[in-house]
């Protein structure tokens, strides 16, 4: 159903702002006051939306985030495919993350690629007691043993390696040592430190530059000679192949990728990275630690993009051919001109079924503003939408770029607000991960997952679009939501109106 | 370009794309650092031999692909099967996120739980200032009639004190005084997913049935004739725990299900988010106290609470997952004998038919060796039911199987002959069921959804059977337990078989003169 136009932008901001004051009722007085500076309606014209960020969650509230280890393991260093992630610590981290992101990548696993696995120091009660750094040691062995043509391998912290005094750096220094050099990067991404998942990437970009770049010798020297097109991908987890589907552009507008971070990346293309013209950044907040590093250090600029959508794939294309020369830009253009008739195709028999239609988002990094365009590109309307782990300048950045007046923002959403926001607003999607999407199809609100791309994709890049169109699609025009009430029991539900 | 709007090409087609193939082979050569292809191949071809399930066998420290999860998530798959009952998890807050993303994934159904969000600062002072705000907040929030405390490892590494922190929360008004707030201490460092559900029901019982925590006067058994019924950790909760009610119902059997979470593991869609559904009344779990006897289908996962209940004067009988034809016999003829009632004829009837069906097939199975791995019960039923169907359960692996269990495994092997040459292996990770995948190799393979890495590796086709399950849809809303469950795993076994057959016979001129079309 789509969004009813007659109500006024400030109909919808009281509304929404009536929403908040609501959902705030439920809570003791500390935690209103706390989760207030959490909530909003975006004023247009404002230089962020508004909100408190990148927190710690309160008690008790069924927050949505997950911790740094997810960060670290699950998000920046798992995708690395040639080097083994040890979960070091009990077994339940690793067991709950393991292939459950969806990178991507080509390689022969257990042989020469590790991504789908599932290592651990399984900690028992005596690695407690007595610590587990000579477990590591052991373990590293074993890895070496069995695993001959790994090409690295870190040490993913769970929460215990922290509170017991482990030194997992001195372990990583002398068994590299003993291994002629070989890569070993002790992670603290302990799940305990800072508030959400985003320590744990801060964490891991800064296990990369201390671990890897500040090693670097000159045998680390790239095989290849360089170019002057030569870019890195950098925050781009390559989840059902969003990455593959990026690079695919970039190298066809004349650029040259010599890295890939770290959707099916490898050791060497992190360590050839520094000789790249320019990092292209997708997931600002996951990688711009490393991407700042890169422009300090050596003199790399970075330049941040949206390949989400024809819209923001086009203006991203010529962000990203400002920085070269003519032949680049001219490239830009081909590109553009190549895929018109694709993205003309995909709108043309997409956005006549999807319309009007209004969508609330929920999801981490940086898809709670990035896939705006993207809906907006096939009629659709983002009415809400709210960060698991933002920090001040992704809402600066949202605001400033892409969400519309009177928008509901909620930052680090509870279960409670977010139930109640959709109910009442009665979205026709609502975007956000899997804790969530049971949830709102029971109350009958279709939902794609906006992490796992719902077991689809990729999202990313022009043949990402077809893909994404086709889902938005299928989830909103399934007919089983005409079917979710009785008939010997319907009854119309009074239905609130959202911004457009 | 194959991308196009007509017929949109997913990740599975559009990736093998001349484009994309050729993209991806630059990459590799000129950027990957690629090992020599040659190489590639001899050390694959080495991690199937002899030698190298030797060193895999070795190994001491390192744990690859392990068939086991950690305490808490037990704890929370038991407490939300209690009516109204939030989990609480104290501790770091990313576990919750993990254990609610684990349920969900196999259910595809919401996971209701919350956590107490320890971070730096308490895990310098303690949590008990996360404890006190979290429990007011989760009561005011999710209006629970029960909450039901566990711990990650970070809250049990610091030592915090449940118990005492409770008390302390109830004092200073975070919950009524009178709010049911059991607790379970669940260090992950311990046991696996099926000694947090023990602790959890454990605890839950201790909390109602000895005095809730010291605030009300313990329970005096007054004996009656109901039963007690747990099922342990069971990826099959849903269609098992309605299978059982049913039977009970059958024999005419006053029961109480104990973490009945059928429920909330498969609420409808009909326009209303059931945070809470069915469960266990806490009244029930309190009357518990009163049977005449406690059913635990599952040994490994009733530990320390089957011990707890005998304490309390009633009769206890565990079993190990059920499954097939005399296993079902058995469960039948104990709570024939519990109860007094007799077994109806209707489900003489139902055994008749799961007779008669492995009587059809069993042709088809005799003699096939199979590998299986998952929890010491799930392997310990199986193994059962493969023996009575004439095959051979080669290998059965149980990462959180202890020696026990190994010896309880053997025995089941010594009295058959299809066990003379089947071996138990607890402690063990998938890693090295690859190896005796490849040194010793098997027809089939039985276990969860992470088994298909071994089918892809060593051409062993995969029956799913266990927990997780999250690349096959629904298939644990149908029971496995009782006959009509056994009818089930029968028919999933025999699918795979004859799909096998059909695979391996249809080179058209080749192989298909054995494509028949009746078999």
């Amino acid at each position: 159903m789509s969004l009813a136009k007659a109500q006024s932008i400030a109909e919808i901001k009281a509304r929404n702002k009536e929403l908040i004051q609501e959902v705030l009722k439920v809570y003791p007085e500390k935690t209103a006051k706390r989760r207030a500076k959490h909530l909003n309606v975006h004023e247009a014209g404002k230089s962020d939306c508004g909100v408190k960020s990148n927190i710690k969650s309160i008690p008790g509230v069924m927050t949505i985030r997950g911790c740094a280890y997810a960060g670290s393991k699950g998000v920046v260093w798992g995708p690395i495919k040639d080097m083994i992630h040890i979960s070091h610590g009990p077994v339940g981290c690793g067991q709950y993350s393991w292939g459950s992101r969806r990178n991507y990548y080509t390689g022969v696993t257990g042989i020469d690629s590790f991504v789908t696995f599932q290592f651990t120091s399984d900690f028992q009660e005596k690695d407690i007691v007595f610590g587990g750094d000579k477990k590591l040691v052991k373990l590293i062995d074993e890895v070496q043993e069995l695993f001959p043509l790994n090409n690295g391998i870190t040490i993913q912290s769970e929460c215990p390696i922290g509170l017991i005094g482990d030194d997992i750096e001195a372990v990583s220094r002398a068994k590299s040592k003993e291994y002629g050099g070989k890569t070993i990067v002790p992670v603290r991404c302990e799940g305990f430190r800072g508030v959400s998942q985003s320590l744990g990437h801060h964490i891991a970009n800064d296990a990369v530059r201390d671990w890897i770049f500040d090693r670097l010798t000159p045998e680390n020297k790239p095989r290849f000679e360089p170019t002057p097109y030569d870019v890195a991908i950098i925050g781009d987890y390559n989840i059902g192949g969003d990455a593959w589907s990026s690079r695919i552009l970039l190298e066809e507008m004349g650029l040259r990728v010599i890295a890939q971070w770290s959707g099916d990346g490898s050791l060497a293309e992190l360590e050839a990275t520094p000789k790249a013209k320019l990092n292209v950044l997708h997931c600002y907040r996951s990688m711009n630690y490393i991407s700042r590093h890169m422009e300090e250090k050596f003199g790399i600029p970075w330049c941040e993009y949206n390949f989400f959508g024809p819209s923001k794939i086009v203006e991203s294309l010529r962000k990203i051919a400002g920085y070269f020369d003519d032949k680049i830009k001219e490239g830009a253009e081909r590109v553009i001109a190549k895929y018109q008739p694709l993205v003309d195709s995909v709108i043309a028999k997409y956005r006549p079924r999807l319309e009007g239609k209004s969508v609330m988002l929920y999801v981490g990094g940086l898809r709670p503003r990035h896939v705006i365009g993207a809906y907006e590109d096939l009629g659709m309307e983002v009415v809400g939408t709210g960060y698991e782990f933002a920090h001040n300048d992704d809402y600066q950045r949202t605001a400033q770029h892409y969400v519309k007046d009177g928008t509901l923002i909620y930052d680090d959403v509870t279960g409670y607000e977010f139930e109640h926001f959709v109910e009442k607003i009665r979205p026709d999607l609502v975007g956000s991960g899997i804790k969530e999407k049971y949830v709102f199809q029971k109350m009958g609100v279709p939902f794609r997952q906006m992490h796992s791309w719902d077991y689809s994709g990729p999202y990313h890049g022009y043949d990402g679009f077809a893909i994404f169109a086709r889902d938005m699609d299928m989830a909103i025009n399934s007919p089983i939501w005409k079917k979710t009430k009785a008939p010997w029991k319907d009854v119309a539900k009074p239905r609130l109106l959202a911004a457009e | 370009m194959a991308q196009n709007a007509e017929r949109v090409l997913d990740h599975f087609e559009l990736f093998r794309g001349p484009e994309y193939q050729q993209m991806l082979e630059n990459k590799k050569k000129m950027f990957e650092n690629p090992r020599d292809p040659a190489e590639v191949e001899r050390i694959r071809e080495w991690t199937k031999t002899r030698e190298y399930r030797d060193k895999n066998f070795a190994r001491e420290a390192l744990t690859i692909n392990p068939a086991k999860a950690c305490q808490p998530l037990g704890a929370v798959f038991a407490s939300v099967g209690f009516e109204g009952t939030l989990p609480f998890v104290h501790g770091s807050q990313g576990c919750v996120a993990y254990y609610r993303s684990h349920l969900s994934r196999h259910f595809k159904e919401p996971t209701s739980c919350v956590s107490s969000s320890m971070t730096e600062d308490a895990a310098v002072f303690g949590g008990l200032n996360n404890m006190i705000d979290g429990l007011a907040n989760s009561y005011n929030m999710y209006k629970p009639k029960m909450i039901a405390v566990s711990t990650t490892c970070m809250a049990e590494v610091i030592g915090d004190d449940l118990n005492a922190f409770i008390k302390t929360s109830k004092e200073k008004g975070s919950v009524p005084a009178d709010l049911d707030v059991p607790f379970a201490h669940t260090p992950a460092f311990v046991g696996s997913h099926v000694t947090g559900y023990d602790n959890a029901i454990k605890g839950i019982l201790e909390h109602f049935w000895d005095g809730k925590a010291g605030t009300a006067p313990k329970l005096e058994r007054k004996p009656n004739d109901k039963v007690n019924f747990i099922g342990g950790f069971d990826g099959y909760a849903v269609g098992n725990l309605r299978e059982i009610k049913r039977i009970f119902e059958v024999m005419g059997i006053q029961y109480t299900v104990l973490a009945d979470n059928a429920d909330v593991f498969d609420t409808p869609t009909d326009g209303e988010f059931r945070m809470y559904d069915g469960g266990t009344s806490l009244e029930d779990a309190a009357n518990a106290i009163h049977a005449k006897a406690t059913i635990s289908m599952q040994q490994w996962c009733t530990e320390k609470t089957l011990p707890f209940i005998a304490e309390h004067g009633q009769e206890v009988v565990s079993f190990n997952y059920p499954l097939g034809v005399s296993a079902t016999d058995e469960f039948l003829m104990a709570l024939s004998r519990i109860t007094g009632k007799e077994i109806p004829d209707e489900l003489a009837r139902e055994r008749g038919r799961l007779v008669d069906a492995i009587a059809d097939s069993n042709a088809h199975i005799h003699g096939k060796k199979f590998a299986i791995y998952g929890d010491p019960d799930v392997c310990h039923g199986l193994a059962a039911f493969l023996l009575e169907l004439g095959a051979e359960p080669t290998h059965v692996l149980s990462t959180n199987g202890n020696k026990a269990w190994q010896e309880k495994m053997e025995a089941l092997f010594a009295s058959s002959p299809f066990g003379q040459n089947c071996h138990a292996y607890p402690g063990r990770d998938l890693w090295h069921l690859r190896s005796l995948l490849f040194t010793e190799p098997v027809d089939f393979l039985i276990g969860n959804t992470y088994g298909k890495y071994l089918e892809r590796d060593t051409g062993t086709p995969l029956i799913r059977i266990g927990f997780p399950v999250f690349d096959r849809h629904h298939h644990h809303r149908s029971p496995v337990w009782g006959y009509q469950g056994g009818l089930n795993v029968l028919i999933k076994i025999l699918d795979k078989i004859f799909d096998e057959f059909d695979k391996n016979a249809n080179i058209p001129g080749k192989t298909d003169y054995s494509f028949d079309i009746i078999r």
